[in-house]
């Protein structure tokens, strides 16, 4: 497999948020600042790598009735790893992202990467799958975040632009703003594709 | 593709033995390297709520109380003194139920005559970009508590009859914190008489 070619999957052709439709979950709750989608997607990539590594690594030592068990140990064990050093080091992001942490255990990219690709293919494929994929959440997160962030508050990865005294559009601060953000960026990405 | 292993009933329970296992010692490692900075970051944020809340000081004394209206949940005090052994004020970490989300936690500092010197929010749920102005990064709502005294001052909002302003569309934020406050201040009261 061209490995260039599975390096780039995730960021646009096979985008986990845009064009899968994965993990929507965490992309409407936490997209509420760029930061917030940056910390969160870059969360998200760790657990995919290694888990899509460790997955990929043990196949042939898992029988298949017992896969999925075995799959949530482990993303749930890199996981557990990424929200107590989340916590232990950078604090305010945590605080930020709180119970979304540790739902990346249940997100769907995770699972599904394990199960469509690692399980499937060799280590080193699995690693760059998943840096691909985490790159590609991330990439989109961060972009949602960007836009809620700047129509919202006003604001890019926390720098203000607008004028003192004025506020930004609350809306996009606030969960509907999420849709309206994600749905438009969704047709974009859709528009481009059909041309 | 590697040969699976067949579904038989010592593969299936060993594997899944051994992954938990190896996840078990996995994740205490993790527990045990980042144990010692998570508790140093929670005691750093406390201490920097409280540094917030009161003039200089040099060394505080911690103490949970129950709150004076009841209920279950303790309220922490913080007496700080100075270098001589004087008291310089009380910290009270208190909370509200009747947040916009329910709980939040605030911390007020109190002088020893009672004045509020100042407060601090530690963690909330409310609404970004509306409840959450009760932070002093995001309004200076909080400003209208600095040097009050809860004697003359009525800790409830103006629609409540009360002195405080309350954050414009976030009442009911605004009313918890005076809550909070409140509950803060009846329960010190309480101890002092």
């Amino acid at each position: 497999m061209n490995q260039f070619k599975n390096f780039t999957k995730g960021f646009i052709k096979e985008n986990p948020v845009l064009v899968l439709m994965l993990g929507l979950c965490p992309t409407l709750g936490v997209t509420t600042s760029a930061i917030n989608g940056l910390g969160m997607g870059l969360a998200t990539t760790f657990v995919l790598i290694m888990s899509n590594l460790f997955i990929s690594a043990l196949k042939g030592f898992i029988p298949s009735l017992v896969r999925i068990p075995i799959f949530i140990v482990i993303i749930a064990t890199f996981v557990t790893i990424v929200e107590l050093a989340m916590e232990a080091y950078v604090p305010a992001l945590h605080e930020q992202l709180g119970l979304f942490i540790p739902l990346i255990v249940v997100n769907c990219i995770v699972l599904g990467r394990a199960e469509a690709f690692a399980s499937k293919n060799n280590a080193f494929s699995s690693i760059i799958d998943g840096l691909s994929m985490g790159l590609g959440f991330a990439f989109a997160l961060t972009l949602l975040g960007t836009i809620r962030e700047l129509l919202g508050s006003g604001a890019i990865f926390g720098f203000n632009l607008l004028p003192e005294g004025t506020d930004g559009m609350l809306i996009f601060v606030l969960a509907p703003g999420a849709f309206l953000g994600l749905g438009y960026l969704m047709a974009i990405m859709n528009s481009t594709k059909k041309s | 593709m590697a040969q699976k292993k067949p579904n038989t009933l010592f593969n299936m329970a060993s594997s899944l033995f051994i992954v938990t296992c190896i996840a078990a010692v996995a994740m205490a490692g993790a527990y045990n390297l980042t144990k010692g900075p998570i508790e140093k970051v929670k005691k750093q944020k406390v201490e920097d709520a409280i540094r917030l809340v009161l003039p200089a000081f040099e060394t505080i004394e911690r103490s949970a109380v129950l709150p004076y209206d009841g209920g279950n949940d303790s309220l922490i005090l913080y007496k700080a003194f100075d270098t001589n052994g004087e008291l310089v004020g009380t910290a009270v970490e208190t909370f509200t139920n009747n947040g916009f989300s329910g709980h939040f936690k605030i911390m007020v500092g109190f002088l020893p005559d009672l004045t509020i010197h100042n407060t601090a929010v530690l963690e909330h749920k409310e609404t970004p970009g509306l409840g959450d102005k009760m932070d002093a990064a995001k309004s200076d709502f909080s400003e209208q508590f600095k040097g009050k005294n809860p004697a003359k001052f009525k800790l409830k909002v103006d629609k409540d009859g009360g002195d405080v302003d309350a954050i414009t569309a976030a009442t009911i934020s605004s009313r918890g914190y005076c809550d909070a406050t409140d509950r803060a201040y009846q329960t010190i009261v309480q101890i002092k008489e």
